[in-house]
């Protein structure tokens, strides 16, 4: 009796797991189509062009920048942000980062810096490419971003926070749309991006070239677009709010290969 | 062996989920929330239309985050009641013409920083809702509301329901996820005519 019980539940388990596998690999599948006509690589080869180029009232490049793994050490450097800088006294995501490296090592001005941080599908912009690059190098590697740091763990528990609280002209919160398991806007199904199942495959993707915007997108980029719809004024570049937003998801997501930059719908 | 394997197998992707703090939609104590509250202000810019004004919570939403959404009867009641008085209806029909009402149901413009705060908006009704069986490209996160006035009645009461659940869905469950519409301006008296009655004349899709 004990041995049938016992594998009456294992076999449940793993029909219940050869369900899941199915889901996946339709939504593989999808994934795998689309990243074939996917022009990531392209964005990927113009961000190491621009991360040697020499810029700035320092005519330097980045190649020195450090994303915390030591200067321009860049294999797995992605995958290991949101974490906590020294020298900066703050946490920083890769795209706050590079920005902080654009104002130290070439010596541009914030306003020089951000003066076009997000481009279109006729002119990307230097963040997105560089952004690509950068990413790119961490493929294989997984989520680990820093949660030693006090100033680490504060960022995660205020994006937590953040997650759930209600704003803006219509009330909304992110937990609003992405609050509730199998919802959707109109026929876009909604993560729940608190939960690791969710979290994981997104975050591991991100940057990412959108195919319905034409063009590469950065992690920026999409925490802007959902407060767009929440009707809240502009959140600023590269500020503690966003990198705590940022440090919430990449906390929810950690242990997965970074799998990116990915193609989305 | 094999059994031995796949336990191995369970254990591990065991203690990879673990890695993940579980994560829970908790109350904000009065201190979180003026945190919370100072570092919007701080991180985020005023652009176009969309002013800072934006970030300074209310009444409402103050009760939701201080109580996770689930504020207790005490508090939910007299916010309610609040939010109930600022419903401003017509002189006159509550309904108005299903036709553009099914328009402000398709668009989800509107508010945004990016658009011009004189471009008419729409109600974003079809991101949440099914209403009429024709648009099969509807969200799930509010109620479907296919054969709405067929299925809850086409009378004064429903109308002025509609029409109240529209200009201010807090008045009748104060953290509904539901925007209020009317009272934020984002929606003008004729629009919600217009969709109370899409929802609740009897010739409109919606009730066919």
């Amino acid at each position: 009796m004990r041995i049938w019980g016992r594998s009456g539940a294992l076999c449940a388990a793993l029909a219940l797991a050869a369900g899941h596998a199915a889901a996946q690999s339709q939504f593989q599948q999808y994934q795998k189509m689309v990243a074939e006509g996917s022009p990531v690589e392209l964005f990927e080869l113009v961000g190491e062009d621009l991360w040697k180029k020499k810029q700035g009232p320092k005519n330097a490049s980045l190649e020195q920048c450090d994303l915390g793994m030591g200067p321009g050490v860049l294999a797995g450097a992605h995958a290991r942000l949101p974490r906590y800088f020294g020298d900066a006294d703050r946490v920083m995501d890769t795209e706050t980062r590079l920005l902080h490296c654009m104002m130290t090592l070439q010596g541009r001005s914030r306003e020089d810096a951000t003066k076009r941080l997000f481009g279109n599908e006729d002119q990307p912009s230097e963040m997105e490419y560089l952004a690509a690059y950068v990413a790119g190098q961490s493929r294989g590697h997984e989520l680990a971003p820093g949660q030693s740091h006090p100033k680490e763990k504060a960022s995660y528990e205020f994006g937590k926070k953040l997650y759930f609280l209600r704003t803006g002209l219509w009330d909304f919160s992110c937990a609003s749309c992405h609050g509730e398991e199998g919802k959707r806007i109109r026929m876009s199904e909604l993560p729940v991006l608190y939960k690791p199942e969710a979290a994981r495959p997104l975050i591991a993707t991100w940057p990412a070239y959108r195919v319905s915007n034409s063009t590469f997108k950065t992690m920026q980029w999409r925490i802007n677009n959902c407060f767009a719809q929440m009707r809240t004024p502009e959140p600023v570049f590269g500020s503690d709010v966003v990198n705590a937003f940022n440090m919430f998801l990449t906390v929810t997501a950690q242990g997965e290969p970074y799998a990116g930059p990915g193609t989305k719908r | 062996m094999k059994r031995r394997i796949l336990l191995a197998t369970a254990a591990a992707t065991l203690a990879a989920c673990a890695g993940a703090p579980v994560v829970e939609h908790s109350k904000l104590s009065d201190a979180e929330y003026t945190d919370l509250s100072a570092a919007l202000k701080r991180d985020f810019r005023a652009r176009g239309q969309a002013k800072m004004d934006r970030l300074e919570p209310d009444a409402v939403q103050r009760a939701c985050n201080l109580h996770a959404d689930n504020p207790p009867e005490s508090v939910a009641k007299p916010l309610e009641q609040a939010q109930l008085n600022t419903i401003k209806y017509p002189n006159g029909p509550l309904l108005g013409d299903w036709k553009s009402g099914s328009k402000i149901a398709e668009s989800g413009r509107g508010m945004q920083w990016s658009e011009k705060p004189d471009s008419p908006g729409g109600g974003g009704c079809y991101n949440c809702h099914q209403l009429s069986p024709q648009q099969t490209s509807y969200g799930t996160l509010g109620p479907s509301l296919l054969a709405f006035g067929k299925t809850r009645g086409f009378g004064p009461d429903t109308q002025r329901y509609v029409y109240g659940k529209i200009y201010n869905a807090k008045a009748f469950n104060l953290c509904s996820q539901m925007p209020r519409f009317g009272h934020t301006g984002s929606l003008t008296e004729q629009q919600i005519k217009d969709l109370t009655a899409y929802l609740l004349d009897p010739t409109s899709p919606v009730n066919k």
